[in-house]
C-alpha cells in the first residue's frame, strides 16, 4: 500500500540520514588512518586492541548514559564528579570500614543514583537549564568527595583494592575478566604473543576480556532497545523533542527524565567501579573532565544538544573513534596535545553536520 | 413546525465560573453537546473559548460549575480523567512531537506492547496496521507514516491530530481551531472530516473564527460567547453570518435563542 504521492526516499538518502552514520563513517577513517600511520608501533597487535578498546569502552559507558539524557533533553556535568564520587565510596566503605567489598559496590550504586535522583529533581523542580544545575552539582559533589576522603582517611588516593577485589563475589563483574582459559589456549597455540620472561611468563599478553568490555556492549545494547524498541523509548524521545506536547499526550515527562538522570548516574557509577576493582585504587580527582567527554561522544554519535534526536549505537561509535584517535596518537608517538586540537575539530563538524541533516529530516522553523 | 426531538446531551457543562486572578475569564457559562452534533464555539479574542474548551477537556478545573456527562455529574481533577470518559481534545498547538514520526505520534503514551519477554517491545506493525486504517477510513492515504511530523504540512499535521483523537474511538471529539492555519482547500478537507464524526455519531465542538466559510456550512450549532458570557445560539441553518458576528461583538444580543 504505497500512494504516489508520498515521495519516497532513496535508500542511500535514507541510511545518509540516520543519526550514527556520521560516527559509523569517522571509525572507519581513523581506524584506516592509524592502519597506515600507527600499525607498526603494535596498535592492532592483541594487547594494542586490547589498550584503545578498553578506553573505548570506557567512553561508551558513560556515553551510553549522557546520550539518552541527551536525547530527553537534558544535560549532566556532574558525571565525571559522580566518578570520582563513587569510586571514593567504595574504597572508603571496604578499605577503611572493613566492608566487603559487595557491600562498598551496592553502597556506591544506591548513592550515586540517589543523588542523580536528586539532580534531576532539582532541575524539574526549579525549571533551570539542566547545564547550570549540574554545573553547581559538579564542583559541590568533587569538593564533598575530597572532604569525605581527607577527613574519613587524611588520604585523597586509597590504593590496595586489588586483593580485596580478587576474594570477593561481585568484584570481577567489574574488574575481571572472561575467557581466560581461551586467551591462554591462544597463547600456547602461538596466535598471541606470550611473556617471554618476569612473573607472567608464558601467559599471553592479552589474558582475557576485561569485564569492562562487556559493560559497554550491554549497556549499548541494552539502550539502544530501550530506545528505539520500547513505549519508554519513544516517551524519551518525545520529553526531549517537546515536552509540553509530551505532557499533553500524558507523558510522565517528569518521571522521564528524573529517571534519565539516575540511568546517568548509573553509568559513572558502573565506569567507577570497573577503574577501582581493576587498577586496585581510587582517587577523589578521578572522572575529570569526563562529562565533556561523554558529551563529545554522543555529539559525534549524531545527537542533537536540544534534545529529541540521537542515537545510541551512534554515541557508541562516537566512543570508539574517540578511543581509538586518543590510544592511536600514543601509538604514533605524535604531539598528545595534539589530541585536543582535534577534538575540538571533530565537535565543530559534528555539531554543524548535526543541525544541516536534522534541518533535512524533520524540517526547520520549530 | 414541531422540532425534532433532540437526543440527550452526552456532555454538559452547568454554570461553568473560571477566573485568573482578577480577569473573569467565564461567569455562569453552560454549553451542552449532543451525539451526531457538531456544535460550533464562536466569539471575539477573549471571549473565553479556550478558557472553556480547556475546562471540558480537563486541563483547567473551574471555580464553579457542574461537569455533566451522560447526564450524570463525574469529577474531573485533569485531563487523564476526562479522556477516561471518552472526551478528546485537539488542541490549537496541536501538540504533537516534531521529531516522532506519525505512528509514534498516533501512539505515544499509548503504545501497544509485546509480553515482558520480548522486553515490552512496541507491536510497530500492528500499530502502523491501526494508523493506516485510521488514515484510510478518514481519506488521508497519502500521509506518510515513518516519516517524522515535522517535515509535514500544516494540513496533514491537523489531520493527524485529529486522527490520533479519533484512534480511541471516542463519544466526544473538542477541536480548538482546527483551520486557523490551513489554507482554504485544506480548511476544506478538515471541514469534511469534521463533518464526518458527526456523522457517525459523535458530539463535536469546534472553534472557529472563520464563520462564513466554516462554522455556517460545517456545524449544526453555534454557541456564542462574548466577554466570557453566554451570549446566543442558533440552529446553523437558521441563521445568517451577520446575525452570529452581531451576537459576538454584542450588537443585537441573543437575537435568536430558539434552539
Amino acid at each position: 500500500m504505497t500512494d504516489e504521492r508520498v515521495k519516497e526516499l532513496g535508500f542511500a538518502q535514507k541510511l545518509l540520514m540516520r543519526p550514527e552514520m556520521g560516527a559509523f563513517c569517522g571509525v572507519i577513517l581513523v581506524l584506516i588512518f592509524f592502519l597506515l600511520i600507527a600499525a607498526d608501533n603494535g596498535m592492532f597487535n592483541p594487547d594494542g586492541i586490547q589498550n584503545w578498546s578498553v578506553v573505548s569502552a570506557q567512553f561508551a559507558i558513560i556515553a551510553v548514559g549522557a546520550c539518552l539524557l541527551m536525547i530527553a533533553g537534558e544535560f549532566d556535568l556532574s558525571v565525571g564528579s559522580m566518578i570520582g564520587f563513587s569510586g571514593m565510596v567504595l574504597a572508603i566503605a571496604s578499605l577503611h570500614f572493613g566492608l566487603p567489598v559487595w557491600v562498598g559496590i551496592l553502597l556506591a550504586f544506591v548513592l550515586s543514583m540517589a543523588l542523580g535522583a536528586f539532580n534531576g529533581f532539582l532541575v524539574i523542580k526549579t525549571g533551570l537549564p539542566s547545564f547550570i544545575v549540574t554545573l553547581a552539582f559538579l564542583y559541590i559533589l568533587r569538593g564533598l568527595t575530597i572532604f569525605m576522603s581527607v577527613t574519613t582517611t587524611n588520604k585523597t588516593i586509597l590504593s590496595g583494592m586489588k586483593p580485596l577485589a580478587e576474594e570477593d563475589w561481585l568484584a570481577p563483574f567489574f574488574g575481571g575478566e572472561a575467557f581466560q582459559g581461551f586467551f591462554q589456549w591462544m597463547g600456547n597455540m602461538g596466535w598471541i604473543e606470550t611473556y617471554t620472561r618476569g612473573i607472567f611468563e608464558g601467559q599471553p599478553v592479552v589474558s582475557g576480556v576485561p569485564a569492562l568490555i562487556f559493560w559497554a556492549v550491554g549497556l549499548v545494547i541494552f539502550a539502544q532497545f530501550l530506545l528505539t524498541r520500547t513505549p519508554f523509548g519513544n516517551w524519551i524521545f518525545a520529553a526531549g523533542g517537546d515536552a509540553h506536547a509530551a505532557a499533553y499526550a500524558g507523558i510522565p515527562v517528569k518521571r522521564v527524565k528524573i529517571l534519565m538522570f539516575m540511568f546517568t548516574a548509573f553509568c559513572a557509577c558502573v565506569f567507577a567501579m570497573c577503574q577501582v576493582t581493576e587498577f586496585g585504587s581510587a582517587g577523589a580527582d578521578r572522572g575529570l573532565l569526563k562529562e565533556f567527554e561523554a558529551i563529545i561522544c554522543v555529539v559525534i554519535g549524531g545527537a542533537l544538544l536540544t534534545g529529541g534526536y540521537g542515537s545510541v549505537i551512534g554515541a557508541g561509535l562516537g566512543a570508539i573513534m574517540f578511543g581509538v584517535v586518543q590510544q592511536g596518537l600514543f601509538f604514533s608517538g605524535a604531539e598528545s596535545s595534539l589530541f585536543r586540537v582535534f577534538l575540538g575539530g571533530l565537535l565543530l563538524i559534528a555539531v554543524i553536520t548535526n543541525t544541516y541533516i536534522r534541518r533535512r529530516v524533520i524540517g526547520a522553523g520549530d | 413546525m414541531q422540532p425534532p426531538p433532540l437526543p440527550d446531551p452526552i456532555l454538559s457543562l452547568r454554570h461553568i465560573s473560571k477566573s485568573f486572578g482578577g480577569v473573569k475569564a467565564l461567569q455562569d457559562v453552560s454549553i451542552e453537546l449532543r451525539p451526531g452534533e457538531t456544535t460550533a464555539l464562536v466569539g471575539d479574542n477573549g471571549a473565553g473559548k479556550s478558557t472553556l474548551v480547556k475546562v471540558m477537556s480537563g486541563v483547567l478545573r473551574p471555580d464553579e460549575g457542574q461537569y455533566l456527562f451522560e447526564g450524570r455529574e463525574v469529577p474531573v481533577n485533569g485531563p487523564r480523567d476526562v479522556a477516561r470518559l471518552g472526551v478528546q481534545t485537539v488542541y490549537q498547538d496541536l501538540a504533537l512531537c516534531n521529531n516522532l514520526d506519525a505512528v509514534q505520534n498516533l501512539f505515544l503514551g499509548r503504545e501497544r506492547t509485546g509480553p515482558w519477554w520480548t522486553g515490552f517491545r512496541v507491536r510497530r506493525a500492528e500499530c502502523e496496521r491501526r494508523a493506516r486504517d485510521v488514515l484510510r477510513r478518514m481519506r488521508l492515504d497519502s500521509i506518510a507514516l515513518d516519516r517524522p511530523v515535522g517535515a509535514m504540512s500544516g494540513g496533514q499535521r491537523q489531520n493527524i491530530a485529529i486522527a490520533r483523537s479519533i484512534l480511541w474511538e471516542p463519544k466526544v471529539v473538542l477541536l480548538d481551531e482546527p483551520t486557523a492555519a490551513l489554507s482554504h482547500s485544506a480548511a476544506e478537507q478538515v471541514g469534511a472530516l469534521i463533518n464526518g464524526l458527526a456523522s457517525h455519531g459523535l458530539a463535536v465542538l469546534v472553534i472557529s473564527h472563520d464563520i462564513h466559510n466554516f462554522v455556517l456550512e460545517n456545524s449544526d450549532r453555534i454557541e456564542v460567547l462574548r466577554l466570557g458570557k453566554n451570549a446566543a445560539h442558533f440552529r446553523s441553518g437558521e441563521v445568517t453570518g451577520e446575525q452570529v458576528v452581531n451576537a459576538m461583538v454584542g450588537g443585537k444580543e441573543g437575537v435568536n435563542s430558539a434552539a
